[in-house]
C-alpha cells in the first residue's frame, strides 16, 4: 500500500503530465471528419514512433567495446522507430497530397 | 552547456540540459498543433509537416544533449552509429511508403505501427534487465503492451494483405482470458518479489513469449470488417507502449507524445465502432451476431437483372446520381474507372455525388483516400448523415461493392445483427442499380432486402469489369 504512494508522489509529474495529454487527445481529435480518419490513425502512427527517442538513449550510451544487449536492443529500438516514425509521416503525407490537390470550389 | 549551472535537489544540470527538456516542450507543442492542423482537409498536410518537424526535433536535440545517468553526453562513435541507423531506417521506410498501392495503405500503417510497438517493447525489456529501474511495473507494462502491440499488428498486417486467414473458435475466447490472467499473474510475481525472484531473467523471457503470443490469439479470430476497429485499438496501444517508454526515462517528449496517440487512438476507436453501431467488447471478444438465420416470415422477392445498355441509358438521362462504394469497390480497385464514370455523366449535365459511409472500404475515410486518388474532388464526397436527407430526390443510386452499410433491414428488422446500424438510404432513392460479385452476403452474412425492392436493378461481375463496360456503353450512347 505505501509503496503505491511512494510511487504516486515521486512520479507526480508525470502523472500530470499524463491525465492532462489524455484530455488534450481527446479534445484533438473529437470532431474530425470521418474522411480524415485514416490519414489521422496514421498521422497518429507515425506520432508512436517517438520510441525512438528511447532508443536513441539506449543506443548513444551503449558500451561498443562488447557486443552488449544495450548495443542489440538499442539498435534494433531505433532501426524500428526510425521505419515507424519515416514510414508513417511519408505514407500520411502521401495520403494527404491527394486531399490538396484540388482546391475546395463554392 | 556544459557548464554546471546549478544543483538542485541534488541533480546539477547545465545550458544543455535545460535546452533538451524545453526542446521536448516544443517538440510536444508541435505534435498537438500538426494533430489539430490534420483534423482539417485544408490543413492536414501541413499538420503532418509540423508533427514531423517535432518528431526531428526531439531525435536531434536527444542525439546532441542527452546525458545519462553519470553525466556522460552520447559518444561520437555512438552518434555516428545512430545516425547510420536512422538514415537506413528512414530511406528503408521512405521509399516503401512511396512505393506501396494506395489499397495495400491499412496494412502498411499495421506494418508501421508493429515496429513502433517493437521499438517501445525493446527499450522497456532493456530497462527489465537494468537493476537501478525503480519503476518496476511501469517496465512490465511497457513489455506486455508493446510486445503485443508487436505481434498483434503484424498479424493484422498479415491478414490485410491476405497472407493470414481467420482463426475463430469459441474456445479462443477462453484462451485469451487465461493468457490474460497469466500475464497479470506474472507482473504481480515480479512486482511483489523483485530482484529477489528465483529465475527473474528467464521469467521475464516467458513474459515476453506469452506477450507475443497473446498478441497473436488477439488478433486472429478478429475478421474483415472489423480489422480497422482493431487497426485502431493497436495503434492507441502503440502510442501507451511509447508513453510507458517515456515514463521509465522521465522522457517528457515520449511521454506526451505517447499519451497523444494513446487517447486519439481510443477515441478513433470508439467513432469506428459506434459507426458500425457496436460495441468494442463485441468486436474483440463476440463473433458478428453469429450468422444470423434471417428475419422470418418476410418475403424475400425476386433479383431484377438490368442489361448494361439500360443501365448507360438510365444514368445518362437523369438529373442526380449518388454513387455508394463500399468494400468491393476497393477490392476491385475499380476506383479509377468510377471516377470515369464520373467525370462522363457531369459531362452530360448530370449531377454527381458520392456517399461515404463511415467505416467504407477498410478503414473509416479510407475510401475517400481511394477516390481522392482518382481524382474525384473530396467536396463531392459527403458524409452519411448529410446525403441522407438527399437520397429521396436522388433519381439513381449506384452501389458499388457495398451491401451492410446498405441494408434497409437496420431500421425495420429487430431480428437483424446489424439493426440499429446507421445506413446509407439507399432505398429512399427512385431508381437503384447494385453491382455486386455474386448474390453472397456481405460481412453480416445476412440477407440484403434492398436487393429484392422493386427499385433495384442488379448487375452482377467484378466492380471494375462492370464499370468498364458501363462506361464504353455511355460512350456509344
Amino acid at each position: 500500500m505505501e509503496n503505491i504512494f511512494i510511487f504516486l508522489y515521486s512520479y507526480k509529474e508525470a502523472i500530470f503530465i499524463i491525465v492532462l495529454a489524455i484530455f488534450l487527445g481527446f479534445e484533438v481529435i473529437s470532431h474530425v471528419p470521418s474522411i480524415l480518419h485514416t490519414p489521422l490513425m496514421s498521422g497518429a502512427n507515425a506520432i508512436s514512433g517517438v520510441s525512438i527517442i528511447g532508443g536513441i538513449i539506449l543506443l548513444g550510451h551503449a558500451d561498443l567495446s562488447t557486443v552488449s544487449l544495450n548495443l542489440v536492443l538499442g539498435t534494433l529500438a531505433v532501426l524500428f522507430g526510425t521505419l515507424n516514425v519515416a514510414g508513417g509521416f511519408v505514407v500520411t503525407d502521401r495520403m494527404l497530397e491527394m486531399f490538396k490537390k484540388k482546391p475546395k470550389k463554392q | 552547456m556544459e557548464k554546471i549551472l546549478y544543483t538542485l535537489d541534488g541533480a546539477s544540470f547545465t545550458v544543455g540540459d535545460t535546452i533538451l527538456e524545453y526542446s521536448y516542450l516544443l517538440a510536444a507543442i508541435l505534435f498537438v498543433i500538426g494533430l489539430k492542423y490534420q483534423s482539417h482537409p485544408e490543413t492536414a498536410r501541413k499538420g503532418n509537416i509540423w508533427a514531423g518537424a517535432g518528431m526531428l526535433l526531439a531525435m536531434l536535440t536527444t542525439l546532441f544533449l542527452h546525458k545519462n545517468d553519470q553525466g556522460q553526453a552520447i559518444g561520437l562513435i555512438n552518434m555516428l552509429i545512430i545516425i547510420g541507423v536512422i538514415v537506413a531506417g528512414s530511406v528503408i521506410g521512405a521509399v516503401i511508403a512511396r512505393r506501396v498501392k494506395m489499397t495495400a495503405m491499412p496494412q502498411l500503417v499495421s506494418f508501421y505501427n508493429a515496429t513502433g510497438g517493437a521499438a517501445s517493447a525493446l527499450v522497456a525489456i532493456m530497462e527489465f534487465y537494468n537493476p537501478e529501474n525503480k519503476a518496476v511495473l511501469v517496465t512490465l507494462l511497457g513489455i506486455i503492451i508493446g510486445t503485443l502491440t508487436f505481434s498483434g499488428s503484424m498479424i493484422a498486417y498479415g491478414k490485410l494483405d491476405g497472407k493470414v486467414g481467420d482463426i475463430f473458435s469459441p474456445v479462443m475466447k477462453y484462451v485469451n482470458i487465461g493468457m490474460m490472467v497469466i500475464l497479470a499473474g506474472l507482473t504481480v510475481m515480479f512486482m511483489v518479489l523483485g530482484p529477489d525472484l528465483p529465475y527473474r531473467n528467464e521469467l521475464g523471457i516467458l513474459l515476453i513469449a506469452l506477450a507475443l503470443l497473446y498478441g497473436v490469439l488477439f488478433v486472429m479470430p478478429i475478421g474483415g470488417a472489423d480489422m480497422p476497429v482493431v487497426i485502431s485499438l493497436l495503434n492507441s496501444f502503440s502510442g501507451i507502449a511509447a508513453a510507458l517508454a517515456g515514463f521509465i526515462y522521465h522522457n517528457q517528449a515520449m511521454i506526451l507524445g505517447g499519451i497523444l496517440v494513446g487517447a486519439a487512438g481510443t477515441i478513433l476507436t470508439v467513432l469506428m465502432c459506434r459507426a458500425m453501431n457496436r460495441s468494442l467488447l463485441n468486436v474483440l471478444v463476440g463473433a458478428f451476431g453469429g450468422g444470423g438465420a434471417g428475419p422470418e416470415g418476410k418475403e424475400a422477392g425476386t433479383i431484377k437483372e438490368i442489361s448494361l445498355s439500360d443501365a448507360a441509358v438510365l444514368l445518362s438521362y437523369t438529373q442526380k446520381v449518388v454513387i455508394i462504394p463500399g468494400y468491393g469497390l476497393a477490392a476491385a480497385q475499380a476506383q479509377h474507372i468510377c471516377s470515369d464514370l464520373d467525370k462522363l455523366l457531369t459531362g452530360k449535365g448530370v449531377e454527381v455525388k458520392y456517399a461515404i459511409h463511415p467505416v467504407a472500404g477498410r478503414m473509416p475515410g479510407h475510401m475517400n483516400v481511394l477516390l481522392a486518388e482518382a481524382d474525384v474532388p473530396y467536396d463531392k464526397l459527403i458524409e452519411m448523415d448529410d446525403i441522407n436527407p438527399e437520397m429521396p430526390n436522388t433519381d439513381v443510386a449506384i452501389v458499388i461493392g457495398a451491401n451492410d452499410v446498405v441494408n434497409p433491414a437496420a431500421y425495420d428488422d429487430p431480428s437483424s445483427p446489424i439493426y440499429g446500424m446507421p445506413i446509407i438510404n439507399a432505398h429512399h432513392a427512385k431508381n437503384i442499380i447494385v453491382m455486386k460479385r455474386g448474390m453472397g452476403k456481405g460481412y453480416a452474412a445476412i440477407e440484403n432486402y434492398l436487393f429484392y425492392d422493386d427499385k433495384t436493378r442488379m448487375l452482377f461481375g467484378n466492380a471494375k469489369e462492370t464499370l468498364q463496360k458501363l462506361v464504353s456503353e455511355i460512350k456509344t450512347l
